[in-house]
C-alpha cells in the first residue's frame, strides 16, 4: 500500500527545548494511523506541521508523493485537540465559513453540510448560535466542520474527548466509514482501548523521539511474553508439580472449584508440552494466550524511555 | 486572496450584526449632538419674563436702571415692608431691594425677594447693570468723564497671521482648538478600533477556534483579513456618524437658528454702532454691552472656521486614520496573539499607549506653540505622526511635510505588520505560559 504521508527525519526545535527530534513515520494510505505517546512527546508539534501551521526546522514531510505545500491543506482535514468555534456565530453559517476556508465553493459547502445536519439529526440548529449548543452539541458541529470538504487525510486528536458513550459510538462508525471511502486517518489519542479497535497502524512518541512504530497486529505479536491463562478443576499443587521447570506461576485464584493461574511459559516448553505435562493432574477448562493490550505496551516503551533518559519533561503541548 | 476575502467579510459581519455595535453607532452621534445643543442651549439666555419692583433708597438708579426684553422694572417709593405685604398678591416676580450706603459714600448692598428662582441670568444682569451704573455716577460725582476711562480701557487685539512661502498669508490663531479636536479624534479613532483588533485577535485565541482556522489559511491572511475588515467597518461608522451629525446638525441649526439670526443681527446693530463711533471707541464702548465682545469673537472664530478646507482636511484625516490605523492595529494583533487574558496584556499595552498619550499631549501643545520643535519632530515620527500632524494640518502645514510624513508611516507600517505576522503566527497557539518579552522576542525568529 502507498504511503499518503511521508515524514522524514524532521527536527523542529523551540528556544528552550526540541520538540521532534528526527523523526520519521510513514503513513499508508486508507488506514487508521495511531499516534501515540505521553503529555509532551510531541504529538500537536507533528500534527501542526502536517497542517503546515509551523514548518519542520530540518526534514521534508511528503504528501501523496509532493512535498507538501499550501495547496493541501484543502485535502487536509483537522479535529484539534482543544475545540472551538465561533461562539456568537450561527451554527449553519459557521460551518460554511470554515468550508469555504477549505477551498469549498459556497452552494457545494451548504449541499454537504445540509446532508451531515440530516445525517446528525441537527437540522434545527443551523440558526443557533454556538454558546446556545450543549458540549456534546458543538463536538458534532466541530466534527462536520473537520470532514465536510472530504478530505483525503483527517488529523483526529482525541476525537472523543467530551462525547457520551453513545455519540462517541457514532463519531466512531464515521471514521470507520470515511477510512472505508478512501480516507487515511491519523488518530492521536492516549484512549488505548480505542486504538486497539480502530488503528491498523501506529507510531508511538517519547520525548521527542519515536520509539516504536509499525502495524499493531505485529507489534503486540512482538510484544508476546509467552504468557497464558489457565483455569482447570483439580489439585493445584498437582498442577504445579507437574509442569515442573516448564513454567512459572505469576498469579493464582479459585472460585468455585476452579483454578485460575496465570503462567509464564519457561525454557523453550511450548503450549503442547505443557499441557501433556498437565493434563493427567487436572481438567483444562480453557486456555488463552495473553497478548499484551497497547495500554502495556504503551507504559512498559515509556518508562523504558524514561528510566534511559532520565526524568520526564515538563513541557506541555 | 478570495480567503482573505471571507476573513474580511466574516470580520464585518460579526460587528454590524452586533446589537451593541449598531447601537453605540447610531447613538453616539445623537449623543455628541445632544450634548452639543444641551451646552447652546444653556448657554442661551432665560425667557422668563420678569416684573421687578425696585425700591432704590439710594435714588442713585432710579430713570438709569433699565430692563431688557423680558426683565421689566418698576420703580416705587413705598417701604419694603408695604411692598414686601402686597408681594404675594402682586403680580411681581421679585422685589429689587437697594438699601444706601451711609451718607452716600459707601457702597450700597441690594436685596432681592422673589417667588420663584429667577436664575442665574437674571441676577447677573442685574449685578452688572448696578455695578455699571454706580460706577459711571461716582465717576461723573467726582467730574471724571466716563469716556476717557472707557477710552484707556481698551481690549489689544492682535491678529496671528502666518505668511508661508508662498508670500499667501493665513490667519490661523483661533482655530487652534479646531486643530487639537482633529488630533484628538484621531487619537480617539486609532484606539477604538486598534482595540478592536486586539479583542477580536483574542477572542478568537481563547475561543481555541484559531488552531481550525490557521489550518486553513495562514496566520498572516487570518491577521490582515481582521484588520481590514475593521478598519472597512471603522471608516462605515465614520461615515455614518459623520452622517447621522450632520441631518442632526442641520435639524438642530433649524430650531435654532432664530437665536442665532437674532444673535447676529444684534451683533452686527452692535458693528454698526461701533464703526460709526469708531473714532470715539471710548464712546462705543459704552454704547454696547459685554457681550459684544464675546460675540465678536465667536463670529471671528465661525469666519475662520468657514475658511478651512474641510476637503483637504478630510482627505488627511481618512489617509492619516489609515496609516495609523493599520500601524497601532498590528501591533495590538500582535499583542493581542501573546496574551491568555485581557488582564494580562496590560505589560503589553502600556509600551503602546504611552506614544498614543505623547501624541496626545504634542497635540495640546500645538494649541500654545504650534510650530515648536518637538511638534514638528512628533508630526513624522509614525508612533505619533497620525494625531500630530492631523493636529497641524488645520494651522497650515506645506505639503510636502505632510506627504513625507505619510509616506514614513506607511513604510512603517509595513515593518510593524512583518513583525507583527511573526509575532502573531507564535503567539495564537501558545497556551497557559506567561508571556514575557523576552519570549516574544524569541518568536520573531523562529522558522
Amino acid at each position: 500500500m502507498a504511503d499518503i504521508l511521508q515524514i522524514n527525519n524532521v527536527t523542529k526545535k523551540y528556544s528552550d527545548h526540541v520538540a521532534l527530534n528526527n523523526v520519521s513515520i510513514n503513513i499508508p494510505e486508507k488506514s487508521v494511523f495511531g499516534l501515540l505517546g505521553p503529555n509532551g512527546a510531541g504529538k500537536t508539534s507533528l500534527i501542526r506541521i502536517i497542517n503546515q501551521i509551523t514548518g519542520p526546522d530540518t526534514g521534508e514531510v511528503i504528501f501523496k508523493g509532493e512535498k507538501l505545500v499550501q495547496k493541501h491543506i484543502s485535502q487536509i482535514g483537522y479535529l484539534p485537540e482543544e475545540r472551538g468555534l465561533y461562539k456568537k456565530m450561527p451554527v449553519g453559517e459557521q460551518v460554511l465559513y470554515l468550508a469555504q476556508l477549505k477551498g469549498l465553493k459556497k452552494a457545494e459547502a451548504k449541499k454537504r453540510a445540509l446532508i451531515w445536519f440530516e445525517k446528525f439529526e441537527m437540522q434545527t440548529w443551523w440558526k443557533k448560535k454556538i454558546e446556545e449548543l450543549s458540549k456534546g452539541m458543538q463536538q458534532k458541529v466541530q466534527f462536520i466542520v473537520t470532514v465536510i470538504h472530504e478530505p483525503e487525510l483527517l488529523i483526529l486528536d482525541e476525537p472523543f474527548s467530551g462525547f457520551d458513550p453513545i455519540n462517541a459510538q457514532l463519531i466512531k462508525n464515521e471514521i470507520l466509514d470515511l477510512r472505508q471511502k478512501g480516507a487515511t486517518v491519523i488518530f492521536s489519542t492516549h484512549n488505548m482501548g480505542s486504538v486497539e479497535e480502530l488503528c491498523d497502524n501506529i507510531a508511538l512518541l517519547n520525548k521527542s523521539e519515536k520509539i516504536l512504530d509499525g502495524k499493531v497486529k505485529d507489534i503486540r505479536q512482538a510484544f508476546r511474553t509467552n504468557t497464558y491463562k489457565i483455569a482447570f478443576k483439580g489439585n493445584l499443587m498437582g498442577f504445579t508439580n507437574a509442569m515442573w521447570a516448564g513454567g512459572e506461576i505469576l498469579e493464582k485464584s479459585t472460585e468455585d472449584g476452579i483454578n485460575t493461574v496465570i503462567l509464564k511459559l519457561l525454557n523453550n516448553t511450548s503450549v503442547t508440552q505443557l499441557l501433556q505435562a498437565v493434563l493427567p493432574t487436572c481438567e483444562i477448562h480453557s486456555l488463552n494466550e495473553i497478548i499484551p493490550s497497547m495500554n502495556d505496551i504503551f507504559i512498559s516503551k515509556v518508562n523504558e524511555g524514561n528510566n534511559v533518559v532520565g526524568t520526564k519533561s515538563n513541557y506541555t503541548e | 486572496m478570495s480567503k482573505i476575502g471571507l476573513i474580511v467579510g466574516r470580520e464585518i459581519k460579526s460587528k454590524i450584526t452586533n446589537k451593541t455595535f449598531i447601537i453605540m453607532t447610531f447613538l453616539t452621534p445623537l449623543i455628541m449632538i445632544g450634548a452639543m445643543a444641551m451646552i447652546f442651549w444653556t448657554a442661551m439666555p432665560e425667557k422668563i419674563d420678569q416684573k421687578v419692583l425696585v425700591i432704590d433708597n439710594t435714588h442713585m438708579f432710579e430713570q438709569i436702571l433699565r430692563g431688557n426684553d423680558f426683565i421689566s422694572l418698576t420703580f416705587t417709593n413705598d417701604k419694603i415692608e408695604t411692598a414686601q405685604e402686597k408681594f404675594q398678591k402682586s403680580d411681581y416676580t421679585s422685589i429689587l431691594y437697594i438699601l444706601g450706603g451711609a451718607e452716600g459714600t459707601i457702597i450700597p448692598t441690594a436685596r432681592l425677594f422673589y417667588k420663584k428662582n429667577p436664575g442665574l441670568a437674571f441676577q447677573t444682569y442685574i449685578k452688572n447693570e448696578l455695578e455699571r451704573i454706580f460706577y459711571e455716577q461716582k465717576l461723573k460725582a467726582n467730574n471724571i468723564d466716563p469716556v476717557v476711562i472707557a477710552n484707556a480701557h481698551q481690549p489689544m487685539q492682535i491678529t496671528m497671521t502666518k505668511v508661508d512661502e508662498n508670500g499667501s498669508v493665513k490667519n490661523s490663531d483661533e482655530i487652534q482648538f479646531f486643530s487639537f479636536g482633529m488630533g484628538l479624534l484621531m487619537m480617539m479613532f486609532i484606539l477604538i478600533y486598534g482595540m478592536m483588533v486586539f479583542r477580536s485577535v483574542m477572542e478568537e485565541k481563547t475561543n481555541r477556534i484559531v488552531e481550525v482556522i490557521v489550518s486553513s489559511v495562514k496566520p498572516f491572511e487570518l491577521m490582515i483579513g481582521k484588520i481590514i475588515g475593521i478598519a472597512i467597518v471603522g471608516i462605515a461608522q465614520f461615515t455614518v456618524t459623520v452622517i447621522i451629525s450632520s441631518v442632526l446638525g442641520i435639524v438642530l441649526s433649524g430650531i435654532f437658528l432664530k437665536d442665532i439670526n437674532n444673535l447676529k443681527t444684534k451683533f452686527d446693530n452692535q458693528k454698526q454702532i461701533v464703526n460709526k463711533l469708531g473714532s470715539n471707541a471710548g464712546a462705543a464702548n459704552l454704547a454696547i454691552d459685554d457681550s459684544f465682545h464675546d460675540n465678536k469673537k465667536m463670529f471671528d472664530v465661525i469666519d475662520k472656521l468657514n475658511k478651512i478646507n474641510l476637503f483637504e482636511v478630510g482627505l488627511y484625516f481618512v489617509l492619516f486614520f489609515i496609516g495609523g490605523y493599520l500601524f497601532y492595529s498590528s501591533l495590538l494583533a500582535a499583542i493581542g496573539s501573546a496574551v491568555d487574558s485581557e488582564a494580562d496584556s496590560q505589560q503589553f499595552m502600556f509600551p503602546v499607549m504611552v506614544p498614543l498619550m505623547i501624541g496626545y499631549f504634542l497635540a495640546i501643545k500645538i494649541m500654545i506653540s504650534p510650530e515648536s520643535n518637538s511638534v514638528i519632530i512628533g508630526s513624522f515620527i509614525p508612533f505619533t505622526s497620525p494625531i500630530v500632524m492631523m493636529a497641524r494640518i488645520p494651522l497650515g502645514v506645506p505639503t510636502w511635510e505632510v506627504l513625507t510624513s505619510l509616506v514614513i508611516l506607511y513604510i512603517s507600517f509595513g515593518l510593524t505588520t512583518w513583525m507583527a505576522a511573526k509575532i502573531y503566527r507564535t503567539g495564537i497557539l501558545m497556551y497557559g505560559k506567561k508571556t514575557s518579552w523576552r519570549e516574544i522576542g524569541k518568536w520573531l525568529f523562529y522558522k
